[in-house]
């Protein structure tokens, strides 16, 4: 049974089973970098992997916690600042697997609008980088020049959050209206089926089926042009077809390629990690500013390397599903404008959770 | 059909990785004193919260004091007030359970900060909306996001104070700081389904009374 809806299926599935490799890497992250020295059970996956966020959380708590006892040391003992600087760099690396991250919305976002590993790598650098600059910044002038409350920082971190969810929503919203249409008008390429409703068949997918067997066998090269020739509705769709089959490469990294880059750095970067402001705060009330924020950098680099690492995996995922379908037929086209479609509609919804308050994200420390 | 179960698996693990949170960013280290009527009933929980020290460096930012590096109960005294105002929504973070029952507080009175050796206290009494004379009662102390990591003091965690005569008094803590890895593979999680994260953090605190 071939139904005519089965690039649709197709499509969907294979978008399930991407969004699915994707979540069993970022699993298989946390995994690798969290090798469980305790030797959980292995006969419950389930728990077994509530035991590694558990662990996780443990060690970040615990690199975290030897931040303020490793401050008070820098005041004595210079060295001990290196021993800050790593322990930053370590709780960067840990905090940035833990789940919802930026990390999320940088996958998603690379996905969803085609661009490279490396690119993916630039992103999640420059977003750690924003981020650690936002934190100084809201550190460094309200408390630091003026004098602020922690009432009134916190305050600032709220509007800060809000804004950066809406902006995660907007962004999203964006991706998803245009790979949206994107992915509308691959559907209609490949789907002649709806064009048809007008003639009346009792056996269309059959007499479909057959006259593609018949070109299959006459002409290999012009399949779709000679598919079209049958069906003259075609014809304008088949040149959607052509152009949806990949990205041009000025799409790709043509001029303007940075400026949409940014308003993911944006998106990303624009909220301050709540860690990073304590630290800050705690390095100055203790007289030693600048050892906070190079300990901040180290843990936007940490953070970076993480999210980087995550992105990899997400491109490289999108990458071998794309070749994978691509070499079987011209479904493929339509799975990839889905898969990106997916993609984009998870940052809308995932900008959207955290903005009504369904997705708990790190709470600013207001009271 | 596939293609929806596809979907569903999907959104399934995309929930899973959303849902948990992120590590504490807060400790506090409470003592908990169980307030007693002379009829025997409990009338309420008084609380002495000790926070970190990055916290509390975080907290009394920008406060003004007399002497420099010491804050007198009247000066922080507009921070303690935002502190049982901004508790309200999380509860408190102290839930009890009369006889299997919940029950509820009403607003924190005698509430007040104090500031020793750089780290601040919170002191609060939660009332119970209704004094109750319960067989069991059960307080738990926890922050369900596990944003606040609590734990109870070494020392004398637990008061009863003015509790009828045969009350016994049990303190299940949760694990404690590095440890707590271990305790939640090698125990919690061989327990099956044990879902509720910030669950496995609570401090149990269990009063039986004949």
């Amino acid at each position: 049974m071939k139904p005519h809806l089965s690039p649709l299926a197709r499509g969907l599935i294979a978008c399930a089973a991407l969004l699915l490799v994707v979540g069993v890497a970022d699993a298989a992250l946390h995994h690798a970098l969290a090798q469980n020295p305790f030797g959980a059970p292995k006969q419950a996956p389930a728990s077994e992997a509530s035991g590694l966020i558990g662990w996780l959380l443990a060690k970040q708590s615990e690199f975290y916690r030897q931040m303020s006892s490793t401050i008070r040391a820098a005041k004595s003992d210079g060295s001990a600042v290196w021993t800050l600087l790593f322990i930053s760099f370590a709780y960067g690396i840990f905090h940035a697997a833990g789940p919802g991250h930026g990390k999320a919305v940088i996958a998603s976002y690379l996905v969803a609008n085609r661009e490279t590993a490396q690119r993916g790598i630039a992103l999640s650098f420059a977003s750690a980088l924003m981020q650690s600059l936002v934190a100084i910044l809201i550190v460094g002038i309200s408390a630091w020049i003026l004098n602020a409350t922690a009432k009134t920082m916190c305050k600032a971190e709220g509007a800060i959050e809000i804004a950066s969810y809406a902006l995660i929503a907007l962004f999203g919203l964006r991706l998803t209206w245009t790979k949206g249409r994107t992915f509308i008008r691959a559907l209609q390429a490949t789907q002649p089926v709806p064009a048809m409703a007008g003639v009346p068949h009792d056996h269309h997918d059959h007499g479909h089926d057959h006259h593609h067997d018949a070109h299959d066998h006459h002409d290999h090269h012009h399949h779709d042009h000679a598919h079209a020739h049958h069906h003259g509705h075609d014809h304008v769709h088949d040149e959607h077809c052509g152009h949806s089959h990949g990205p041009a490469p000025t799409e790709l990294a043509g001029p303007g390629g940075w400026k949409r880059g940014f308003a993911a750095i944006l998106t990303v970067g624009i909220r301050p990690c709540s860690g990073a402001i304590l630290v800050l705060v705690f390095s100055l009330a203790q007289g030693l500013f600048w050892a906070g924020i190079a300990a901040t950098f180290l843990m936007g680099l940490g953070t970076a390397i993480t999210v980087a690492t995550i992105a990899v995996v997400a491109v490289s995922a999108k990458d071998i599903a794309g070749r994978l379908s691509g070499a079987r037929d011209g479904g493929g086209a339509l799975f990839m404008r889905g898969v990106e479609f997916g993609a984009a509609a998870l940052v809308l919804l995932f900008g959207a959770g955290l903005l009504f308050g369904y997705i708990a994200a790190e709470r600013t420390t207001c009271f | 059909m596939r293609a929806l179960l596809g979907w569903l698996l999907a959104a399934g693990l995309l929930l899973a990785a959303s849902a948990a949170s992120a590590h504490p960013h807060v400790w506090i280290t409470a003592t908990s004193e169980l307030l007693y009527a002379e009829d025997g009933s409990i009338t309420g929980v008084r609380h002495a919260w000790t926070f970190d020290d990055m916290f509390s460096a975080y907290a009394v930012q920008g406060l003004e004091a007399k002497k420099k590096g010491a804050y007198t109960r009247e000066e922080l005294g507009p921070l303690a007030q935002t502190n049982v105002e901004s508790l309200k929504e999380y509860a408190y973070f102290t839930f009890a359970k009369a006889d299997g029952k919940k029950e509820r507080f009403g607003e924190p009175v005698d509430y007040f900060l104090d500031y020793k050796d750089s780290v601040l206290t919170l002191h609060f009494t939660l009332p119970l909306k209704t004094p109750l004379k319960p067989k069991q009662l059960m307080l738990e102390v926890f922050d369900r996001s596990f944003f606040i990591d609590f734990q109870m003091a070494k020392d004398n965690p637990v008061k009863l104070v003015g509790a009828p005569p045969g009350c016994q008094m049990k303190l299940d803590r949760p694990s404690d700081g590095t440890a707590s890895a271990q305790k939640l593979n090698e125990q919690t999680f061989m327990d099956g389904p044990n879902a509720n994260f910030g669950m496995m953090f609570a401090n149990k605190i269990t009063v039986d009374c004949p």
